[in-house]
């Protein structure tokens, strides 16, 4: 078998699919995916399949807006149904501070381009429909946010992907890579050694160990983040709806379950993702609050997955200064899923056509080592 | 045609169609073709998948990658864990 690689990407999530997929694209002849699961087993997998342009920072927006116009033409770009929606996000404000943070972001956010309002608790109420209008003083409006399913995302860039000869090699598991002088010895877990001049970093909450194994700092924290979903009921809404201060965010399936998650600031650095009562107790009463009418959706399933936190929240791209050729795409703190195609197309110009961009070089690791000129992103769940 | 997962019409085609695609488990047929995501989570469907899986691909059921189980059991409704709640609380104030 051979194991000498154009390109090597460690993790079959999201983002290493999609940047194997937009790297062959760009006539990149030989690439390798290693994914130690199945994809989307990590990360991707247990997203809240989100997508949406409303962020703090402007090199967030500008990713997301990017990644939107991706998204619009790529299911008939893969050949492949996605369940790509865009029935917009509802963001709550519920108290003064927020009104202002929101009022900030919406015109940062129009002044790049965005078509994205605030409405009052009127308005919010009948885009989302049993919210309890005494908690909103005001909401955010984009109508082209929404969300997507990230298995059959993800599913779709591999299949495009193996189209144009990338290789996908599941279950095969990273546990050492070495150099020399231009060449990356990537070593598994069974005992093989794959060669390849060109590595990228797209292992999510593994993102930091990867990085130990060329003595890189990749700084990246893994956090349990956990979600549900409810029987399938009537359509009840097209959004997402989410709250900051409650904590929460909702959307409801194709197939008509609602799927919930919330953050917790209690929750310890870890890879730890199985569930807990104190999250289904803790929802059931956020849930309730914000819609008192809801309270007979009954739990089918909960579960749990990491958001890869940055100390800005927002993702690390890019080569870095100690190891040539060793590109980073990770650390998107909960949001690689909506950001995963703009950034794959981005990376995958910079590698092949030496293209430049503003965006991935304002989010260099190198940001994080010195935390110069870093702008923390606060919407965030 | 057959239907293998009843809590959400999967039939036996859909899932051998997963398989193509490169499934080699419970949890990838489960997260491609909604095999084992209704009301029952998998309890009458996942033993089908499972031989489905191993006659596909001449695997011994055995091998078989297993599924995740996650709570709850049976499903919940909200105002079921709101009462629940309630009652701790109030069985709370009682011992104070």
């Amino acid at each position: 078998m051979n194991r000498a690689f154009d390109a090597v990407i460690i993790g079959g999530g999201i983002l290493g699919v999609a940047t194997a997929y937009e790297l062959a694209r760009a006539g990149m002849k030989n690439v390798c995916v290693l994914e130690r699961h199945y994809l989307a087993s990590g990360s991707t997998g247990r997203c809240g399949g989100g997508f949406r342009q409303q962020w703090s920072t402007e090199a967030n927006t500008e990713l997301a807006m990017d990644s939107v116009k991706r998204l619009e033409v790529l299911e008939e770009e893969l050949g492949y149904r996605t369940e790509f929606f865009q029935g917009g996000y509802l963001i709550l404000a519920h108290n003064e501070e927020e009104e202002k943070q929101f009022a900030k972001n919406v015109a940062m956010q129009r002044k790049l381009g965005l078509d994205v309002s605030i409405v009052d608790a009127d308005e919010a109420v009948k885009i989302v429909p049993y919210l309890n209008k005494e908690m909103i003083r005001k909401a955010t409006w984009c109508p082209k946010d929404g969300h997507i399913n990230p298995f059959l995302l993800t599913q779709g860039y591999a299949n495009a992907a193996r189209r144009l000869g990338v290789q996908i090699n599941l279950w095969t598991n990273v546990v050492g890579i070495m150099k020399k002088s231009d060449t990356f010895f990537v070593m598994t877990e069974t005992g093989n050694t794959y060669q390849t001049p060109l590595l990228f970093n797209c292992a999510g909450g593994f993102s930091r160990s990867i990085g130990q194994m060329l003595n890189v700092e990749i700084p990246v924290d893994p956090y349990r983040h956990e979600i549900l979903v409810t029987e399938p009921v009537e359509r009840l809404w097209d959004p997402m709806v989410i709250s900051f201060s409650v904590g929460l965010y909702a959307r409801q399936e194709k197939s008509g379950g609602m799927v919930m998650g919330m953050g917790d600031p209690n929750e310890p650095v870890g890879t730890f993702v199985g569930s807990s009562m104190k999250f289904m107790y803790e929802m059931a009463q956020r849930f309730t609050m914000l819609f008192p009418k809801l309270d007979k959706l009954r739990i089918v399933r909960q579960w749990a997955g990491l958001y890869e936190m940055t100390a800005d929240a927002q993702p690390i791209l890019g080569p870095v200064e100690e190891v040539d050729n060793f590109i980073q795409a990770s650390g998107f703190s909960g949001h690689g899923l909506m950001l995963a195609p703009a950034v794959s197309q981005i990376l995958a110009d910079m590698v092949v056509n030496k293209s430049r961009s503003e965006v991935v070089e304002s989010l260099n690791v190198k940001r994080l080592y010195n935390m110069k000129d870093v702008v923390k992103e606060k919407s965030v769940v | 045609m057959k239907i293998i997962c009843r809590c959400q019409d999967v039939t036996e085609d859909e899932i051998i169609a997963a398989i193509r695609q490169g499934a080699t488990t419970i949890d990838e047929i489960r997260r491609l073709v909604r095999a084992g995501m209704g009301s029952c989570q998998g309890r009458t469907c996942r033993r089908l998948v499972a031989q489905i899986i191993s006659r596909e691909l001449k695997t011994p059921p055995a091998e078989i990658y297993p599924p995740t189980f996650r709570p709850p059991n049976r499903p919940v409704a909200f105002e079921l864990i709101m009462s629940e709640l309630k009652r701790q609380e109030l069985e709370d104030g009682e011992k104070k």
